[in-house]
């Protein structure tokens, strides 16, 4: 789908000049550089800024007037867009929606200048106004974000323009521009996710590659129920999407294109089962496990040549490996210690060095596309954690616990993580969470049903 | 004689099936159960037939949490196997590996190729030929059992011998 984006000229609140907004966008800049050290924004009389990774126990007030319909027969469009925006931001955690019966004056326009004293008076922080406007499937959204403390524009207006097929979208990337400017952070909002939807009784689990929103919205099936798949993963670019399966009657990696649906097996290096892939940072080569002998080691294989290297080589279990964002490491897990243990080594394989030593097992690392985390599944006492660590395996910090939460998968911006919770007994079963890195906010996605090992794709272009 | 035969071609028949669709439990049929395979084929009075190896002989093994160590007791049933493998050279096996739930999704898949791998090694150590038996790993996927305590678990930490007929019988 095509979507284009372009700036809006700003609309000069009333005895504004230019200068002291300019001004106070660089101050904000600079508060936001400072970020780590900033604390929490609780109070109200504070400009609008939010610090992801501090957590959030006071969420931001922000209103979200419906936004204009500027055609006749925009009206829907215009409503739904501003619910799928206003929902984005809720989810986070970050922001508290005030509602519309509070609001004192109400937006009829958008070009009208901002009565910021009535929406200061009802304790709103940060202010979305937008328009919507449809000629036949073209569809143009338009947003401004105020600041209302500081009385004064956040960022310039943006204008967004499509195909009404692609009005989600449209309303993920005003979610992504609102939440990059107050949290001086990426989005994440205008991304998919590749899982394994389930159906069918436990002991018969019919299994199906699919694809969705981050939001649960627009799911779409990538493969039938007619063999076993696991663990899918996205290529950098969102394109493709590897996985295994036991569609040959033996665990083997499969390569899917994600525009036409058409698979392949993989050519692996020589074994009795071949899993657990995943692309390089430039989407030209697959790290992957090979089951022989009783032993499982990491391999690797360039999609264009089909050449094999062999990454380790030991007589212990070796696997859910994934690179770093620089590509020159790889994070995997080992029990070569004699239980599940996080291992860091080259690009080219060799001797890992570990990096977990807390109490009980470690496995599923994933590197953070920021590099600074890795994600992981802990194990201990009979319960399953997803927690991060350092990549030095310092600040370990469990973000979750239950029976069976496992294979997390990180957010297009490293602040958010997907994973896997499973319910136990005969009737138990998988769904998708996320959580932030805070910890702090658990939300279930909904998937209709059975869920499992999702991987979270890039942002979309 | 004749019921051998029939019985013989029946078996034929199913494998070939088998290799059409050899995800045999992926399918959407409602009866497909995991380690099922051949177990039923024939008549388990019939010693050489697969029914009897699955119900008298004993198709699986059971393991110790994040084990691949065969017990006593495994051996026991191992050396029925192979004794059975041996005797009826027609057949082949495929030993599949299984875990219980409690562990992650991928490294279940390679604790159960080790478990199918030292059932594998330890029928080779009593003199059946390699060339007969394959490994594959279900890792958590296909649980015998589907209760959520050791009850269950203790049954799912497995490796099944699923015996399926050789090439060119």
């Amino acid at each position: 789908m095509k979507l284009t984006v372009s700036a809006l000229r700003a609309t000069l609140a009333p005895g504004m000049t230019l200068l002291p907004r300019l001004a106070s966008a660089i101050a904000l800049a600079g508060a936001l550089l400072g970020a780590a050290l900033a604390p929490p924004p609780a109070a109200a009389q504070e400009p609008l800024r939010i610090t992801v990774t501090d957590g959030v126990i006071e969420p931001l007030p922000i209103a979200i007037p419906t936004f204009q319909a500027e055609t006749a027969g925009a009206e829907q469009l215009a409503q739904q867009i501003s619910r799928v925006i206003a929902d984005n931001l809720v989810r986070t955690g970050l922001f508290r929606e005030v509602p519309s019966s509070a609001f004192i004056s109400p937006v009829t326009s958008f070009t009208a200048p901002i009565a910021y004293a009535d929406w200061r008076a009802i304790n709103v922080q940060g202010l979305i106004t937008g328009a919507v406007s449809v000629s036949g499937d073209q569809l143009v959204v338009k947003f401004r974000l105020y600041d209302i403390f500081t009385g004064a524009e956040l960022g310039e207006g943006l204008q967004f323009a499509g195909t009404t097929a692609g009005w989600r979208r449209m309303a993920h990337k005003v979610s992504d521009a609102v939440y990059s400017r107050i949290t001086g952070e990426g989005g994440y909002f205008d991304s998919r996710v590749v899982f394994v939807s389930e159906s069918g009784p436990k002991d018969n689990r019919l299994k199906r590659l699919a694809i969705m929103d981050y939001d649960g919205a627009n799911i779409q099936f990538l493969t039938d129920s007619g063999s076993i798949v696991l663990a899918p993963r996205f290529s950098p670019t969102g394109d493709r999407v590897l996985y295994t399966s036991f569609e040959s009657g033996f665990p083997r990696i499969n390569l899917l294109n994600v525009a036409t649906v058409g698979r392949q097996q993989i050519q692996t290096a020589p074994g009795e089962m071949a899993f657990s892939p995943r692309f390089s940072r430039d989407g030209q080569r697959v790290i992957y496990s090979v089951s022989s002998g009783g032993s499982t080691n990491l391999y690797m294989t360039d999609l264009a040549s089909g050449s094999h290297t062999r990454l380790t080589s030991t007589p212990s279990i070796d696997t859910s490996p994934s690179f770093s964002p620089d590509g020159s490491q790889i994070v995997f897990e080992s029990d070569r210690s004699g239980s599940q243990q996080l291992y860091i080594m080259s690009a080219g394989g060799g001797e890992g060095r570990r990096i977990s030593f807390g109490e009980g097992r470690y496995g599923s690392p994933v590197w953070s596309p920021r590099g600074d985390l890795i994600a992981f599944t802990k194990q201990h006492a009979g319960r399953f954690h997803i927690g991060v660590m350092r990549t030095d395996g310092s600040e370990e910090r469990l973000l979750t616990a239950s029976f069976l939460d496992e294979s997390p998968t990180w957010s297009p911006n490293g602040r958010v993580i997907m994973f896997t919770r499973e319910t136990q007994g005969e009737q138990g079963g998988p769904s998708i969470f996320s959580v932030d890195i805070s910890g702090r906010t658990l939300r279930q996605v909904p998937t209709g049903g059975f869920a499992s090992d999702p991987s979270w794709g890039p942002l979309q272009p | 004689m004749n019921r051998t035969l029939t019985a013989a071609i029946l078996i034929g028949t199913l494998a070939l099936s088998a290799c059409t669709r050899p995800d045999r439990f992926g399918g959407s049929d409602p009866n497909a159960m995991p380690g099922a395979g051949m177990a039923g084929v024939g008549n388990a009075a019939d010693p050489r037939s697969p029914a009897y190896f699955s119900q008298v002989v004993g198709d699986r093994v059971l393991f110790t949490v994040d084990q691949s160590v065969l017990t006593a007791e495994a051996q026991q049933t191992l050396n029925g196997q192979a004794q059975w493998l041996m005797s009826n050279p027609e057949f082949l096996a495929v030993i599949e590996g299984h875990a219980d739930e409690r562990g992650t999704r991928e490294y279940n898949v390679a604790l159960g190729a080790r478990r199918a791998n030292a059932v594998r090694e330890y029928l080779i150590s009593r003199g059946v030929p390699s060339t007969r038996l394959r490994t594959i790993s279900y890792g958590r996927e296909r649980p015998a059992a589907t209760c959520s305590n050791e009850s269950c678990w203790s049954q799912n930490r497995r490796a099944v011998t699923v015996i399926s007929i050789g090439a060119g019988s």
